[in-house]
């Protein structure tokens, strides 16, 4: 479980998550929205602590995040995170992308490795490219590599950052597909995300960021369908 | 007009002394551009990272490097020391010299390769668990060494070039050998212009190996 209270992070004077308080369950999915610069991505990032907070605390299965003393290294291997710009290896194949991580942090024997990066490729709809270099692959693949890479890591968590909004719109699918997949097996999921037709199908319960304050949150039906704040209104209203 | 003779054979009788004196000027190269690798790493990663006397140190050491002659700076690890007392074989002195000069330029360069990938890179290491050494050693820097993989074959072609002013510091390199042998036999054009050629082909043959070790290097 993932409880988050009184969030508050700054990049210098700007204010960017004002006073957060969440919970996410086991197995539940979790969509984010909100216009650019409302602070949902950063939420991510102070979640897997690649962003420190100024105040508040995040707490992963016990776990303070960001308390002094936290191996945050072995924290992070349950929280895959999955990235707008995919953010593939380019010196390695994809095979050796999915397998790296495997073998020099968690120390799995290099055959293991190898094993469990080809299962979480052929997972991904990748089996045929295990040898190929990211550059030879579309933004599509890669994006699902990315996934694979992640999952290869076996984490209870996953928190994917607009994982579709850099890919040229007829890829969108094959992303979402896996992501639905994913959801469907009963991963832990934080998506911020602007594909609305994904959070609406997927989503145990919808957030809605404003500002840097979570104006709303609620299952899709509330959300989309009775919005309590005036700002989800106007937001949704723009959006479809 | 013209009635210099011109007189080979001393050259051709020199040519197993020239050739080990290739050896010691590759040697010596070889040994500076590793080395120089190794302290530029360095210098670029004190450069971008910290703070205070560390990183004044790394600056001055390429400012100096880079836009003072490279005979000087022989002269400095040669007779500069020497006036302190301190006394480097011709060797050191040219394997120091060229070091202290081949880190120079290679922190500029690594510089300019770590400033080329992306945070994301080192973000996306991280959030899989890995420390910062290993997304560095990992991830970071074999994409980095690919953006300095020419620059450094650059480096080491200036490196065996450079290494001749080692002459001068007594060094007997090929170019310290050349003279030797030269003034022995009054022959100083012939023998000058065969180790012109000597030159010539190490450069050759390290662009070579080179271009046939980034094929085998980098598939992607």
């Amino acid at each position: 479980m993932i409880e988050i209270r009184d969030l508050h992070k700054y990049f210098g004077d700007l204010h960017v998550l004002k006073g957060i308080d969440l919970d996410v369950q086991k197995g539940e999915v979790l969509s984010i929205i909100g216009a650019s610069g409302s602070g949902k991505s950063t939420l991510l990032y102070c979640i897997n602590a690649l962003e420190p907070i100024q105040k508040g605390r995040v707490v992963v299965d016990g776990t303070d995040v960001h308390a002094k003393g936290t191996d945050i290294n072995r924290l992070r291997q349950k929280l895959g995170m999955v990235f707008q710009q995919w953010n593939s290896f380019p010196h390695l194949t994809a095979l050796e992308n999915v397998a790296l991580a495997p073998r020099i942090v968690k120390g799995k024997p290099k055959a293991e490795a190898r094993d469990i990066a080809s299962e979480q490729l052929r997972r991904v709809g990748l089996s045929d490219k295990i040898n190929v270099y990211p550059s030879a692959l579309s933004g599509g693949q890669q994006q699902r590599l990315a996934i694979a890479r992640a999952l290869a890591m076996e984490p209870e968590y996953m928190l994917f950052d607009e994982a579709t909004s850099a890919l040229d719109p007829e890829l969108v699918g094959e992303v979402l597909d896996t992501m639905r997949l994913l959801a469907e097996e009963g991963m832990t999921m934080i998506c911020v995300t602007h594909e609305m037709g994904f959070a609406r199908d997927v989503s145990d319960r919808i957030a809605y960021f404003h500002q840097g304050v979570m104006e709303e949150i609620g299952p899709p039906q509330q959300l989309f369908g009775n919005p309590h704040s005036e700002n989800t209104r106007k937001f949704l209203a723009k959006v479809r | 007009m013209f009635n210099y003779n011109f007189q080979w054979r001393p050259v051709w009788r020199s040519l197993p002394d020239l050739f080990e004196a290739s050896l010691v000027t590759l040697q010596v190269a070889a040994l500076a551009i590793v080395l120089g690798i190794l302290v530029g790493l360095v210098l670029a990663l004190v450069r971008m990272n910290m703070r205070g006397p560390a990183r004044w140190i790394a600056t001055a050491w390429v400012e100096l490097a880079r836009n003072t002659p490279v005979l000087f700076q022989l002269f400095f690890f040669g007779f500069g020391l020497g006036a302190f007392g301190w006394h480097l074989t011709p060797f050191t002195i040219v394997l120091v010299g060229l070091t202290f000069n081949s880190a120079g330029y290679l922190a500029e360069n690594f510089r300019g390769g770590f400033n080329a990938i992306p945070d994301t890179q080192l973000r996306a290491a991280r959030s899989l668990g890995m420390t910062a050494w290993q997304a560095y050693t990992r991830v970071v820097i074999p994409q980095v060494f690919r953006l300095v993989y020419h620059p450094i074959t650059n480096q080491m072609v200036w490196a065996v070039l450079m290494s001749s002013l080692g002459m001068l510091v007594g060094f007997r390199e090929l170019s310290g050998e050349t003279q030797f042998l030269a003034s022995r036999s009054y022959r100083i054009f012939e023998y000058f212009a065969v180790t012109a050629v000597i030159y010539f082909v190490i450069v050759k043959i390290i662009l070579l190996v080179s271009r046939l070790l980034a094929m085998r290097l980098f598939r992607y």
